[in-house]
């Protein structure tokens, strides 16, 4: 394999239900800074039936190329059909860099496709960069958390190629939509091997879609051990009413039952970074601090002054949150009625 | 039926503290524990073993130490486990592990392979992919359920974002399990007794099939260029005040943020 033969930066455009997910805007984002540190283009591969159109909103948002395969084999993501498309497209177009989002779909398609190709992929990454090596070479360096966040690791893939990587939503900034940016579309047709399809889909069981997604979410108000039970979150419901935002919870509340796991933040979670995050009785495991601490201002309550949460916190108060919760939801709304 | 569950040992990362000097982990003293997504897949295999009567066999890679978690996973139940442990598979990345215990699954007979979604160290949800790809399987990640159909094929619940989607596969596959979805069971005292009679067959690289050049470090595309402590803010005022003070002190904040 000779390195030299392998350039651009290819995104993998996930979408859902004929939506482009917010992730892949974000990675468009990322793809494009390193890109022009590399000079080389980006290219979105987007995969679905009757996706076509879309195409040109993903050049707006940082491709200067988009390879569409539109085919009703692709309706549904299963894991085998992506990957026989993906991994065609990449050993037809040779990309130096591959990028997808850490999601259920990415993280299933990904390792597919780095044994399909025998090359290096590198999980969850938090920072991308292009940086010169020791022979002043632009090496492309992935960063991640590592032993439960306790630990960042910095990764690179010299030899194999392309060099890949997963990223979680919410990490990289997605670029200012610029209306009528031109690039070209291409279309891509697989030459699919049906005798391996041997998963197929049954039926889709939607989940209770009350709840909006938390990593979209401006304001949260998040719910630890602290809260004990329904009731308490009841309580954090109120002042995310009054605040226009959302309930959120910590790993502990979602295991024993209490919330969805949709709503859980940190490590197994969703990564979050809200205007502002109110932790309410949640300690603050690095698990959690991993999903959260990026946000943009942070309140602890929490009745133990050693709390972790507190060291990541830019208000803590030392307290207890059945007390202060509904007085303050009381207080904001009165605040509001002004 | 024959399964085959990947297992890892971990250190219990609830519980792991970094040397803020060095910026390296401080092992001592940190519990060693069987992965939690991995126990769960033991413990869908163990419930199929009670339906059906599979024959269940734990498959770990590793140091001689992680012994002492296949000893629990036949005490809980399992029927054979083979620890690969040899210098060869050390430095493997997630590519070069999957593929030394792909090399293993195929000296051994199997209809259907399950792993954890993933490891509690590494958080990659790598291996399991990259071992059905290397094995030319179908795979089902993150796992909630799973049910053997009357003709015979597997019925299994994918968890995602936006729901569940329930698949139907034929014939072998991989799945990758999710803890919250099968609770554990415990050891039991006869399991235990039990797990004394039995070998935990130690096994290195020239038992399996697989190519040396490909396992281990030379194995391994993706290579560790640094690793450091993660850098923390500084921490912000934390206020004993009472109820009443704690909300003004909130409110004078989120008026400040612009957020009130």
């Amino acid at each position: 394999m000779d390195k030299k033969d392998y350039k651009n930066v290819f995104v993998f455009a996930e979408q859902r239900y004929g939506v482009i997910q917010p992730v892949a805007l974000e990675l468009l984002g990322k793809a494009r800074d390193l890109a022009d540190a590399l000079g080389e283009k980006v290219v979105a591969m987007l995969l679905g039936e009757g996706i076509k159109d879309q195409a040109q909103m993903l050049i707006e948002q940082g491709a200067d190329e988009v390879i569409v395969v539109d085919t009703p084999e692709l309706k549904e993501f299963l894991s085998e059909q992506y990957s026989q498309a993906v991994g065609q497209i990449i050993l037809d177009r040779k990309p130096s860099i591959v990028l997808y989002g850490a999601t259920t779909i990415g993280r299933d398609l990904a390792p597919r496709i780095a044994s399909r190709l025998k090359t290096g992929l590198t999980a969850d990454c938090t920072k991308l960069e292009i940086e010169p090596d020791a022979n002043n070479e632009p090496e492309f360096r992935m960063t991640r958390p590592a032993f439960g966040g306790n630990l960042m690791a910095t990764i690179i893939c010299p030899n194999n190629r392309p060099q890949m990587s997963t990223v979680r939503p919410g990490v990289m900034q997605k670029m200012q939509r610029q209306a009528g940016r031109q690039g070209i579309v291409t279309e891509f047709t697989p030459k699919f091997d049906t005798s391996k399809f041997k998963v197929k889909l049954v039926k889709f069981i939607q989940a209770d879609k009350q709840m909006a997604d938390i990593s979209e979410a401006k304001i949260l108000v998040s719910g630890g051990r602290g809260v004990h039970d329904k009731e308490g979150f009841d309580k954090l419901q109120a002042l995310a009413n009054v605040l226009g935002g959302q309930v959120a919870s910590s790993r502990a509340m979602v295991d024993n039952g209490v919330m969805p796991h949709e709503c859980q933040v940190g490590q197994t979670g969703k990564t979050v970074r809200p205007n502002l995050y109110m932790a309410c009785g949640i300690s603050g495991a690095i698990q959690h601090l991993a999903g959260m601490e990026e946000s943009d201002f942070i309140i602890a309550i929490n009745k133990d002054k050693f709390a972790p949460i507190f060291s990541v916190a830019d208000l803590g108060i030392v307290g207890d949150l059945h007390k202060i919760v509904p007085m303050l939801t009381e207080r904001i709304k009165k605040e509001l009625e002004k | 039926m024959n399964i085959i569950v990947c297992v890892k040992q971990v250190p219990d990362t609830t519980v792991v503290k970094i040397d803020p000097v060095k910026g390296t982990l401080i092992r001592e003293g940190v519990p060693s524990i069987m992965n939690p997504d991995d126990k769960g897949g033991l413990e869908l295999a163990l419930r199929l073993k009670d339906q059906f009567g599979a024959h269940v066999t734990v498959i770990s890679m590793g140091p001689p130490q992680a012994d002492v978690m296949l000893r629990e996973a036949l005490a809980m139940g399992a029927d054979r486990a083979i620890l690969l442990s040899d210098r060869k598979f050390a430095g493997a990345d997630t590519l070069a592990t999957s593929y030394a215990l792909s090399g293993l699954c195929r000296v051994l007979d199997y209809d259907l392979i399950i792993a954890g979604r993933q490891a509690i160290d590494g958080d990659t949800a790598q291996v399991g992919p990259e071992l059905a790809e290397h094995l030319d399987l179908p795979q089902i990640t993150y796992v909630a359920g799973a049910r053997v159909l009357e003709n015979g094929n597997l019925e299994v619940d994918k968890e995602n974002e936006d729901g569940v989607q329930v698949l139907e596969v034929e014939g072998k596959c991989l799945l990758t399990v999710l803890a919250s979805a099968f609770d554990a069971r415990y050891m039991s005292v006869s399991g235990i007794m039990e797990a004394y009679d039995k070998e935990v067959e130690v096994w290195s690289a020239d038992k399996i099939d697989v190519e040396e050049g490909k396992l281990g470090l030379a194995g391994s595309p993706t290579k560790v260029f640094k690793s450091f402590p993660k850098a923390m803010k500084a921490p912000g005022e934390v206020h004993e005040v009472t109820p009443e003070e704690a909300v003004e002190l909130i409110v004078n904040q989120l008026k400040a943020k612009h957020i009130i």
